[in-house]
């Protein structure tokens, strides 16, 4: 498999019924149904997740790496993303669920909240040496946004801010610190992301704006609930094992960020399409005074991720619960200042804008096939019904101007089409017969 | 084929606020549709929104019109009235006629025609009271 082109969201052909749930659902229009099956466009996708929640058929999956996969090391160390802490109904200590993860395999355990501390301080110190154009700073924390940017908003990409997610901050140090404790060899080690969604493991396994992640792979939290739930009973805890902050396990849901970032001047938006409205805003510099902008394509925020089990709102009221118990000293002091030197927390390269909308790279070419649209558009029902397999007419007239598909697809049209041919054929019998 | 031009024309209502922002958009996901550089992109979604509103908020009604070549991208605002008794100072920052339901929504800042001039590589402005306004925003995209 091409890693460049990597994508979690798959389609399981075999169970689509080339219905026009994700059709119509999908952020990006990045699927089509050609063939009575539903087919996914890669350089649209951006592993959003939101056709694997529409599908009824259970069509639609992210691909994670299972369990068995930490085996292929020596050590292994799991990286369990805030918004585990809200898969756990009743009392649950935050230690328990990291024990919990001890029991199932892993050698050791590094809160991915501990690394969102580290990068809520380093995000404040950047901040105060950013240019005027630099403001909204965008946060980068969730992959999806990031990817929406890319494509939708490319003018925006000088605000996304350029420090490492969470993830990768805690799999380097948890790497580092595990190998210095017990003097091994860090290929040996390996680490693992507990992950709420799909784009999560893109973002592992085909990062943007690094030139390797620093995680080994990614295990979806549905997949290790049952196991870990039934190894969180009867064991000693080790409170010291837990040592994020209050504001660091916020991140699992939606203003989390933002609280430790910049509550001040600041947005968290959950929800894509939400985010779109708001990206759009923003685009027209509307929201002048805006400081940092948190976009979460979930609802909830992480917690309302594709691959959770809890519902997402119970889910949110469990981290709130869960954050009162919880240090609240704000990471500008929490975080040791030596983490923002010793490790470097900058993306390695810059994000790079993704032309998939481009009608053409020649432009008068691209004006011709954009005036062709037009005409195209005008002749369609405008029903967006999604029947042609493209979800609106005007995305279909794309496709027909792009080659993918021809005006017959639409079944208005061909209707149209067939009762022209019925007239005639009623006018020929006719004439036959005198 | 310099001169092979697409022109397009987007009717604007007076008072249409539950509608503000969507000629705008349109222009917008066209010109990215069209592969315009971003930087630019984002110059002309500021100016066209800004007319937009304008249009809007002031106008008897009128329109926004986009013609491009491949070459240059103009942007024109015409409307049919009340047009602007004094332009040199409609064109001050911070300088506003919006009425008082305008501000109620959070219009009316006086920031409009200065940013669509700020934007714009070109700037025109001719208006008629009673006759109307006619803006015209030139950008070079190549």
């Amino acid at each position: 498999m091409n890693e460049s082109k990597f994508h979690s969201v798959r389609l399981d052909k075999d169970k689509c019924k080339g219905c026009t749930n994700c059709l119509k659902r999908c952020p990006t229009e990045a699927i089509r149904i050609r063939g009575g099956r539903a087919h996914i466009i890669n350089e649209r996708c951006i592993d959003c997740g939101e056709c694997i929640r529409v599908c009824d058929y259970h069509a639609k999956y992210a691909q994670t790496d299972p369990l068995s996969v930490i085996e292929r090391f020596k050590y292994k160390i799991a990286l369990p993303a805030p918004s585990l802490y809200g898969q756990f109904k009743g009392k649950i200590d935050r230690s328990q669920i990291l024990e919990g993860l001890l029991k199932i395999g892993f050698d050791d355990v590094f809160e991915v909240a501990t690394g969102a501390d580290i990068v809520t301080r380093a995000i404040r110190e950047n901040m105060r040496n950013a240019t005027p154009d630099q403001f909204p700073l965008i946060s980068s924390a969730c992959p999806v946004i990031v990817r929406l940017i890319r494509s939708r908003f490319p003018e925006l990409i000088s605000h996304v801010v350029d420090i490492r997610q969470p993830m990768e901050v805690a799999a380097m140090v948890a790497r580092k610190e595990f190998c210095k404790k017990h003097d091994v060899d860090p290929g040996d080690v390996g680490c693992f992301f507990i992950t709420p969604c799909a784009a999560k493991v893109t973002a592992i396994r085909n990062p943007l704006t690094l030139q390797q992640s620093a995680c080994d792979g990614a295990i979806s939290m549905i997949e290790i609930y049952g196991l870990l739930a039934g190894s969180m009973k009867n064991f000693t805890l080790h409170a010291e094992r837990a040592t994020s902050t209050a504001y660091g396990v916020g991140w699992a849901k939606s203003g989390g960020e933002m609280a430790a970032v910049a509550p001040e001047h600041s947005m968290a938006v959950d929800g894509i399409e939400n985010v779109i409205r708001v990206l759009e805003e923003i685009e027209n510099n509307k929201l002048r005074d805006l400081v940092f902008f948190e976009g979460a394509a979930c609802t909830g925020g992480c917690v309302g991720g594709p691959l959770t089990f809890e519902n997402s709102y119970i889910a949110r009221n469990a981290i709130r619960a869960l954050m009162s118990g919880c240090d609240f000293t704000h990471p500008d002091e929490a975080v040791k200042a030596s983490y923002l030197t010793k490790y470097n927390l900058y993306t390695e390269r810059p994000i790079t804008p993704n032309s998939v909308m481009r009608l053409d790279d020649d432009i008068i070419e691209a004006m011709r096939k954009m005036e062709e649209m037009e005409q195209i558009v005008r002749s369609l029902p405008g029903y967006d019904c999604g029947s042609c397999g493209s979800p609106t007419c005007r995305t279909f007239a794309e496709d027909i101007v792009r080659g993918f598909a021809t005006k017959m697809d639409c079944i208005h049209m061909l209707k149209d089409q067939l009762k022209i041919m019925a007239q005639k054929m009623v006018e020929l019998s006719n004439t036959t017969r005198e | 084929m310099a001169d092979y031009i697409i022109r397009d024309s987007y009717p604007v209502q007076t008072a249409a606020y539950e509608s503000a922002g969507d000629a705008s958009a349109r222009i917008k996901r066209k010109l990215k549709q069209l592969g315009i550089d971003s930087a630019i992109l984002r110059r002309i979604a500021v100016a066209s929104y800004e007319a937009e509103l304008n249009l809007i908020i002031h106008s008897h009604g009128g329109e926004l019109i986009m013609e491009m070549t491949p070459k240059s991208i103009v942007l024109i605002s015409k409307d049919v009235g009340p047009g602007i008794a004094d332009i040199s100072q409609a064109l001050k920052e911070g300088y506003s006629t919006a009425s008082e339901e305008a501000r109620d929504l959070g219009f009316g800042a006086g920031m409009g025609l200065p940013n669509m001039k700020r934007n714009a590589d070109s700037f025109d402005i001719t208006s008629e009271v009673g006759v109307g306004t006619t803006i015209q925003m030139g950008f070079q995209i190549a």
